[in-house]
């Protein structure tokens, strides 16, 4: 995506919570979105697949799969395009499933919906609970006699379900246990070496993103603040918000150190402060910092950085 | 299950309506901002309301006619007086009833008796729905389940034939009407009450004033109950509504007092004069509308209280004000509206 | 003889005399119906003891008992069976009824919801100053005021006029986490029991909170039971590591004998799921360890962890194991030792 930008219109005034945002994903890749709340990283997920409700609006940018252009499709081509090309796993299975359905009957439905032929169905079903790691006979299991990890992995053999090419996930695991998170994880990096597609990780938990995915992008306030690969990032972090980030995660090995985490709190979107959003809360900040929001640029291969120290 | 690894909690939904985002200010900001509780948003909120103001507008109207009575309209309402049944005239400016009496003059007095026992009944249900419905909620154990069976026997008496019952053995007069009307209207507004107070209960901060040492009776009235206000507002004109609508039945079909005037009497009156067959369509329609409006009043201001404590329905409203501002039709796919300038 | 639970503070502690002890706490929550009951297993025989001036970390996923076993200290809930013990002396037993005054002074809880842990009605103000009038700590009004003034101060929130005066949905997540403090700090604890006081705050603010409660403990020698899922945290501010799974306690230990020598398998297998971004990118292996947490209710005899163990023995299903002292800090229930 180019200079993406989305705004809500509420009744204090119109809320831009994604501001020119451009990335790519390639194929085969796990780009991991990283950001705190309010950054806008959710909305980003939404307006792939123009699935944002009012009082949101797309308000600028260029979104492309491949070489079809996204925010120019109709209704039509939308309903066409989605699933079949981009899947999406929110947070919580128990939103996404509804909750009076077989699982069987909520993959069916969407696979009869988007042209299956009905005379296939259940084994596509049945193959997509084996590659989840989920007992077939639990198919005909209603969500809530499933545990919170078997619902996701449920969410997820959904989400596969027509073999797209990239599939969104929307801090698919920040709900369940680290260990079942772990596993999960696990299964769809597995997947992802045997079917080839890609993944938009989106969480705030950037320990576990750095561990996960390829290619790195940290976002505050609706801008792309830093871009790189995982490792790069973790071990030369430019933006200070970046630093500040990996200020905030206690280690479970290695030496003890104090952190410090980020001092104040993320901005009011309504009013953001002016030029760099992150500058009041910047311990590097200088005069330009308040007056100029600085633009991205590559400071080394693959290594993008928004900050006036550059 | 405890929620292990929840998302943060100003986290953004783009799916909510409004984002939580612009809710948390820093500490150096908002100097000016005046501190304001949720209570006191919620009426000012109310107060631009059209559905509030429409039914506040009929209420207070009414209300104003029951307290001047005796400016607008002087003299006995039930002083015989003039020919029967005479439709409206400059002298009586909405006719005479079969008795000879005025009708205005009855309506203006009869709102007084009218509206009273509805507010008092109101007041009353209120009232003793809360004490049995808060202690039931907050007292676990035997005390609730006594309260709750109680309750629900109440619930579950077939009104009317109470209603017809006991005032049949009591003596009729006002008194009468409002003891009757409470005893048949207290156990909705409990049961109403009970329940929110048990979600309550299970809050942290209910929770947290436990550990701080407060004493039971001081987190039920100033923890919970305050919580509960715009409910407890909503549950009062309901039972007003009831109580209004209920006191005209009784008087209609006899139950009450009927030589005392109240808009109830009008009709019963009405009714045994024939006044349909003779025509007399305005010793009906007076008394009739009146209650009518009333009672949608306070419904009014029922739906008002709502919609104003409800966000999701005032977002909803709020978002298709925004969308029609900036000429934009809801389809279901996010639209895409390009700005000129960038 | 295997050593039984209870006996553990015993021969952990040196000669400071617990401020905390827990024995046998144990919490059965009836469901079912009234002719067949069932029990669910919440808590299950925890025992464990916090010094003055320490933070004990008790770890554990969802369904572990770890936020059951706070409010069990809290007294916000019944112990089934089992005793706690604050300054030596049992208070289950000394107030069967309903906590002390004492006790509600001495101990404060803060809670894991920012939003719903303030009263919305009330000012941050008022909800300062009731602890303050319940328990007599400044008569008059103006001190009162003075204290909370201060006392926001203290927990960083700046100006305390200007905050005293506003109302909780006003406030970030983590200055309503640090008001929550402020109010617990008002009548001058021993003991402060926080249940995940970070997990739903923004992660840039999470070691600012973290950091006054480390700060609090080294000025006052204030002790803290910190509830947590995270193992991380746990790591950072606690002295004693603590693992629950399943209602009852596996392994305990200082911070960095669980932490970097852990003996339990459930605590190897936490360890190991935690994403590490210091360990830098590892290859991923099947560990082999799926399964979930089993169920609570009426469990059968044995370890609970026997579904998921990979060192499981016949032994392990017959009955809990007690509890082996791996160093004179370091205990953990296992057959292994």
């Amino acid at each position: 995506m180019r200079d993406l930008s989305v705004e809500y219109l509420t009744a204090r005034g119109p809320v831009q919570a994604v501001n020119g945002v451009s990335f790519q994903v390639r194929q085969g890749e796990v780009f991991g979105l990283a950001g705190e709340s309010g950054s806008g990283k959710s909305t980003i997920a939404h307006a792939i697949l123009r699935i944002l409700h009012p009082p949101a609006l797309i308000t600028g940018g260029a979104v492309r799969f491949g070489d079809r252009d996204v925010l120019a499709m109709s209704e039509g081509e939308l309903e066409e395009f989605r699933w079949k090309s981009i899947s999406i796993v929110f947070q919580s299975a128990m939103n996404a499933l509804n909750p009076v359905m077989h699982i069987r009957d909520q993959i069916s439905d969407v696979l009869l919906t988007h042209g299956f032929p009905r005379s296939e169905v259940q084994e596509r079903a049945r193959a997509l609970f084996d590659l989840v790691g989920i007992d077939p006979r639990r198919l005909d299991s209603y969500p809530h006699q499933l545990s919170g990890g078997m619902r996701q992995r449920a969410v997820i053999a959904i989400a596969l379900s027509l073999s797209p090419p990239l599939m969104i996930m929307d801090e698919p695991t920040t709900a369940l246990d680290v260990v079942v998170q772990k596993d999960i994880l696990q299964q769809i990096a597995n997947l992802k070496e045997k079917l080839g597609f890609s993944i938009l990780f989106i969480t705030h938990d950037l320990s576990l993103l750095v561990e996960f995915s390829n290619y790195l992008a940290i976002m505050y306030a609706g801008h792309i603040l830093e871009k790189a690969p995982a490792h790069e990032l973790f071990e030369r972090p430019l933006n200070p918000y970046t630093v500040g980030l990996m200020n905030s995660f206690p280690s479970i090995s290695g030496e003890k150190r104090r952190l410090t985490g980020i001092a104040g709190a993320p901005p009011d979107l309504v009013a953001p402060p002016k030029g760099c959003p992150f500058h009041p809360r910047c311990p590097r900040a200088m005069a330009i910092c308040s007056e100029v929001m600085p633009a991205i640029q590559q400071v080394s291969p693959g290594h993008e950085v928004a900050c006036h120290l550059y | 299950m405890a929620n292990v690894n929840p998302v943060p909690a100003d986290a953004e939904n783009p799916q909510a309506l409004t984002p939580a985002i612009g809710e948390g200010a820093a500490p150096k900001k908002t100097a000016g901002r005046q501190a304001r509780s949720a209570n006191r948003e919620t009426f000012r909120r109310l107060v631009g309301q059209p559905k509030a103001m429409i039914g506040l507008t009929i209420l207070v109207i009414y209300i104003l006619v029951a307290i001047f009575a005796p400016l607008i309209a002087p003299g006995d309402p039930s002083r015989l007086e003039a020919r029967q049944n005479q439709p409206p005239s400059a002298e009586h400016i909405l006719g005479t009833t079969g008795q000879g009496q005025d009708v205005f003059r009855q309506l203006a007095w009869g709102a007084r008796m009218s509206l009273a026992v509805g507010f008092m009944v109101g007041f009353l249900s209120t009232l003793i729905g809360l004490i049995v419905g808060m202690t039931a909620g907050y007292l676990p154990g035997l005390i609730d389940g006594v309260l709750n069976l109680f309750t629900n026997v109440f619930l579950i008496i077939p009104g009317l034939p109470l209603l017809i019952t006991l005032a049949s053995f009591l003596p009729p007069g006002p008194l009468t009407v409002i003891l009757v009307l409470t005893f048949t209207g207290w156990a909705w507004p409990a049961r109403v009450f009970r329940s929110q107070t048990l979600t309550l209960r299970e809050k942290d901060f209910v929770s947290a004033a436990v550990v701080s040492g407060e004493s039971r009776p001081y987190i039920i009235f100033s923890e919970i109950l305050p919580n509960m206000l715009s409910l407890v507002v909503s549950s009062f004109f309901g039972a007003v509504t009831y109580a209004i609508g209920a006191d005209a039945g009784l008087a209609f079909l006899g139950f009450e007092n009927v030589n005392t005037v109240s808009w109830g009497t009008m009709l019963f009156w009405a009714s045994n004069n024939s006044a349909l067959l003779q025509g007399a369509w305005w010793t009906i329609l007076p008394p009739g509308l009146s209650i009518a409006l009333v009672a949608f009043a306070t419904t009014m201001l029922i739906y008002a209280m709502d919609e104003v404590t409800n966000p999701r329905l005032r977002s909803e409203k709020e978002i298709l004000r925004v969308l029609r501002r900036f000429h934009v039709v809801s389809k279901r796919s996010t639209p895409v509206v390009r700005k000129a300038a960038e | 003889m295997e050593q039984k639970p209870s006996e553990i503070g015993s021969s952990v502690t040196t000669q400071n005399p617990h401020l905390l002890e827990v024995r046998g706490l144990t919490r059965y929550f009836t469901v079912g119906s009234l002719l067949r009951p069932r029990h669910v297993h919440a808590v299950e025989d925890v025992s464990f003891a916090v010094r003055r001036g320490q933070v004990v970390a008790l770890v554990g996923e969802s369904g572990s008992g770890k936020s059951t076993t706070i409010r069990l200290v809290a007294r916000l809930i019944e112990a089934t069976r089992g005793e706690i013990l604050f300054e030596g002396v049992d208070v289950i037993q000394d107030e069967p009824r309903q906590a002390s005054r004492e006790y509600r002074r001495k101990v404060q809880m803060i809670f894991q919801d920012p939003f719903a842990s303030l009263n919305a009605v009330h000012t941050i103000e008022h909800h300062i100053e009731r602890p303050l009038i319940i328990h007599k700590k400044a008569e008059i009004r103006a001190e009162r005021l003075d204290q909370i003034h201060i006392l926001l101060g203290t927990v960083g929130l700046n100006p305390p006029e200007e905050i005293a005066r506003r109302y909780p949905h006003q406030l970030s997540g983590g200055q309503r986490q640090r008001v929550a403090i402020a109010r617990a700090l008002a009548v001058d604890p021993e003991l402060i029991l926080a249940d995940e006081p970070i997990s739903m705050l923004d992660v840039s603010i999470r070691m600012g909170v973290l950091n006054l409660i480390a700060q609090l403990k080294e000025e006052r020698g204030l002790a803290f039971l910190y509830v947590t899922h995270d193992l991380a945290s746990a790591r950072y501010i606690g002295d004693e590591i603590i693992v629950m799974y399943a209602g009852r306690m596996v392994e305990g230990g200082t911070s960095e004998e669980v932490m970097q020598e852990a003996a339990h398998p459930y605590t190897r297998l936490l360890i190991s799921a935690v994403p590490d971004p210091h360990a830098g990118l590892r290859t991923r292996k099947e560990t082999g360890l799926r399964g979930e947490v089993p169920s609570l209710i009426d469990p059968p005899p044995g370890c609970p962890f026997v579904a998921r163990c990979p060192n499981v023995t016949a032994k392990c299903h017959e009955a809990m194991p007690g509890v082996s002292q791996i160093s004179p800090t370091h205990w953990a229930r296992c057959y292994l030792y």
